[in-house]
């Protein structure tokens, strides 16, 4: 009697250290992530002054900062472009979410419920053309856009970001292909049309796909740099999007250190809404995932 | 019944087996058959010629067919568009037709000029302007840009930049190109006025209703409607990726190189020379070249497996029974990814620089006694790129934990139950059952990610910027795709830059066409259903 309930003691024992061991690893790596985010928003409320009363940004190596406040954040609304930056952003990203998303799920539906002649070929070439490096055709697509006198606007990134957005139909196409063709075939014998089939039929039950894709057409303009530095231009800094901006704040050639909290404070409201809006349609961003690219 | 299971078991960890062994066997066999493939191609080519020949001969065979056959609007329709549907009485298609036509051909023999400037001229004494002299003749677009494709400008432009400026041979180029696509358009269109033409006089003939403009704009939404929606993509597709990519890969065969400024500089054609510099070791590039390749491959596969592995160690970690909150500890990690890479990458650059607050903590600890440049350490190379591969880790590990994770859920729970019934330990079981279903449903995870990270340009770009080490030569950490960034956009290098895109490609086309055929995706696309 007394060695099983020994033995039972042990198991226990053993239980709360591996449990209590796995706890205390996922609490370190928990640190680990999220210390560079959590000194980013610390350093965005840093509030010290130097001697002639200006703020101080430059990054001094202490882990927390002295004084809080929200005085650079001020400072970034009222002195700063970056109220404008922001605003390119948005508006680039809804003007390429809108379109994009439109577009890549044509494409979508077209390659994977629609059977025409030369539909091989326009996949197979639509694989080749995907596999180019971007910048290859970047500097071609800012001497095209040149010639129609487009190049340093907002409206030229929000066509280069949609009008190749239909190349990347894979993951939509994906989730398609798994909608039953009988679906499709039924509602043919009732008489009803393509783009009937389109819009009422398919559109309907594939929201998970369609959020997938707006949510990551809507946050490729947030995300994107090196197409928005080309495309855009170094000198022409009022039509940046924040991506440039911040960017150059902290590495342009004629850079000032000390700037740090003020690209901290607009990483802040950055991030932010891209997050929540992240965070609450994870579901989506998961199954469009491994609808589209991970099949066994 | 147990022996039975057991039976099931194995022979599940068997097939699994069987099917990574096949893997690599596949590989394999694809180089083999990659070069087998270009041996064969080469030898068969004549009689591919042939073959191309006799199906071009078919198609034209229908075009003869149709002009023979065709009534007096069917043959005029092939010197005037859309005659035929005008003499059958559609007369808005007709139109459409021969507004294409006349279009074309005023774009075709007017050359209208782009970029064409001039300057007032004034009288040296009386400053009165007695007229005005062209700066930059311009670059035309029409036939006389086909020849400029050719030759790519043959006027040098006078004195210092700014006299009079010379051919433009970039635009040449560009216009050369998009010329040749108008005219490829321009083809088919005539081809579409032919047939269309001759099917309406057919439907005549065999007494069928001809078709009004209202039900033609219809069928674009039934049994045209692949047309109407892939359109605006094929549109957009042509002009910001496939002519830009044409262009690109013709500069590499042009001496488009440092220095050289599109409007004061003619350019030329030079062949395969930028291609063969690749391979000089005295050459800049050729000296780069080799050493940027097998890092962008061992980054590749570092970065690939570590995450991998990361990954999954992270997912069976939250997926642990005993661990609450699952849900919370997922959300923490997955902040890295909804966050901007230029967000988190930079300030990480931040956080471990020189005078950062992470060397300062080394020191204060004591386990270093001076601070340590982690990203741009210029005698140690190796240091930086360990450092890269680790905070890739902490972007790259969250993406796998997120996608294992839904996996590890839908690990078959009664081969669990069987191995416990047989008495496998808990390790067992993990070793046996749960590894080889991640790394089997997750093979073709693993190769994309693979190619991903040998484009991955943010990571290396906003970390590093390629260095430490360099300008225009290549950094330690450059991979090939942000070496080809700095030299097509710091260094205005464009042929070499070019060439290394075509390498790039090259690469990754041959790794994604591999996985890519390979995959249940492409092989079973039609038998889905």
């Amino acid at each position: 009697m007394p060695k099983q309930r020994n033995y039972k003691q042990e198991k226990k024992i053993k239980s709360i250290l591996s449990t209590s061991l796995a706890y205390a690893v996922l609490l370190t790596l928990v640190v680990i992530w999220l210390y560079p985010i959590l000194w980013i928003v610390l350093h965005s409320f840093r509030e010290e002054y130097n001697n002639l009363g200006g703020l101080v940004g430059i990054v001094q190596s202490n882990y927390f900062p002295k004084n809080f406040g929200l005085g650079v954040y001020k400072e970034l609304f009222t002195n700063t472009l970056f109220p404008r930056w922001f605003l390119n952003t948005l508006m680039v990203a809804i003007g390429s979410f809108i379109i994009s998303t439109f577009m890549q799920l044509s494409v979508a539906y077209v390659m994977s419920k629609i059977k025409f002649g030369k539909r091989k070929l326009l996949l197979n070439v639509a694989i080749i053309l995907g596999l180019f490096p971007g910048f290859m055709s970047m500097i071609a697509v800012y001497f095209v856009l040149k010639a129609f006198g487009l190049t340093g606007s907002l409206y030229a990134l929000v066509l280069v970001y949609s009008a190749g957005s239909g190349l990347g139909f894979y993951i939509a196409k994906g989730f398609f292909d798994i909608i039953p063709n009988s679906l499709v075939e039924a509602a043919k014998i009732d008489g009803a049309s393509n783009a009937r089939i389109f819009t009422s039929i398919i559109l309907p039950i594939s929201k998970p796909i369609i959020i997938y894709t707006a949510l990551m057409t809507f946050i490729g303009p947030w995300m994107d740099f090196i197409f928005a530095r080309v495309i855009l231009g170094i000198d022409n800094t009022e039509n940046h999007t924040v991506a440039i901006g911040l960017y150059d704040w902290m590495y342009s050639s004629q850079n000032d250190s000390n700037t740090f909290t003020l690209f901290a404070a607009g990483s802040v409201i950055v991030a932010i809404p891209i997050v929540i809006l992240f965070l609450s349609l994870q579901r989506y961003y998961v199954e469009g995932v491994t609808s589209g690219s991970v099949k066994g | 019944m147990i022996n039975n299971n057991q039976q099931n078991n194995k022979s599940f960890i068997n097939k699994v087996a069987d099917k990574i062994v096949s893997f690599f066997k596949k590989i394999i066999q694809f180089f083999i058959g990659f070069f087998k493939g270009i041996y064969i191609g080469i030898k068969s080519f004549p009689s591919k010629m042939v073959k191309l020949g006799k199906f071009l001969a078919e198609k034209w065979n229908g075009f003869f067919e149709r002009f023979k056959d065709g009534d007096l609007g069917t043959k005029l329709s092939h010197i005037f568009m859309g005659f035929g549907n005008i003499y059958h009485k559609q007369i808005i298609k007709g139109l459409i037709f021969l507004a294409i036509q006349v279009g074309f051909l005023f774009l075709f023999f007017s050359n209208p000029v782009i970029n064409r400037s001039e300057r007032v001229v004034f009288d040296p004494v009386t400053f009165v302007p007695i007229g005005t002299e062209v700066i930059d003749p311009g670059t035309p677009l029409g036939y006389k840009s086909l020849i400029n494709l050719v030759t790519l400008g043959t006027n040098p432009g006078e004195g210092a930049s700014g006299v009079r400026a010379a051919d433009n041979s970039m635009l040449m180029l560009l216009f050369g190109v998009f010329m040749i696509a108008i005219i490829i358009v321009m083809i088919y269109a005539w081809l579409a006025n032919i047939k269309s033409a001759y099917k309406v006089q057919k439907d005549l003939e065999n007494g069928k209703k001809r078709k009004t403009f209202i039900e033609d704009l219809k069928d674009l939404l039934d049994t045209r409607f692949h047309i109407l929606l892939l359109l605006p993509t094929l549109i957009g597709v042509s002009l910001f990726t496939l002519i830009p990519t044409i262009f690109m890969i013709l500069i590499a065969f042009t001496d488009w190189g440092k220095g050289m400024v599109a409007g004061s500089q003619l350019f030329s054609w030079v062949g395969f020379d930028n291609f063969l510099a690749v391979f000089e070791s005295s050459s800049e590039i050729g000296l780069n070249f080799i050493p940027v390749l097998t890092w962008t491959l061992v980054w590749a596969f570092f970065a690939t497996f570590t995450n991998y592995i990361g990954g999954i160690l992270l997912a069976l970690l939250i997926n642990k029974h005993e661990i609450k909150l699952k849900k919370i500890w997922r959300t923490i990690f997955v902040l890295t990814i909804a966050l901007p890479q230029f967000i988190t990458l930079l300030a990480v650059r931040q956080l471990i620089s020189t005078a950062g607050p992470f060397n300062e903590l080394l020191q204060s600890i004591g386990i270093l006694s001076e601070p340590m440049a982690f990203l741009d350490r210029a005698d140690s190379v190796t240091t930086a790129r360990i450092s890269v591969l680790v905070i890739n880790l902490w972007i790259g590990v969250p993406y796998t934990m997120l996608m294992t994770s839904g996996i590890l859920m839908n690990v078959p729970k009664d081969t669990y139950e069987a191995a416990q019934i047989d008495g496998a330990t808990k390790f067992q079981a993990f070793r046996f059952i749960t590894v080889p279903y991640i790394v089997f449903v997750t093979t073709p995870y693993l190769i994309t990610s693979f190619i991903g990270n040998i484009t991955s340009f943010n990571i290396i770009y906003l970390l590093t910027g390629g260095g430490p080490r360099g300008e225009g030569y290549a950094g330690g950490t450059d991979l090939l795709v942000t070496w080809l960034f700095k030299m097509t956009i710091d260094q205005k290098d464009y042929n070499v830059g070019s060439v290394i895109a075509i390498f790039t490609f090259i690469i990754t086309a041959s790794a994604t066409l591999l996985t890519y055929r390979r995959s249940k995706a492409y092989k079973e696309e039609d038998t889905f259903q």
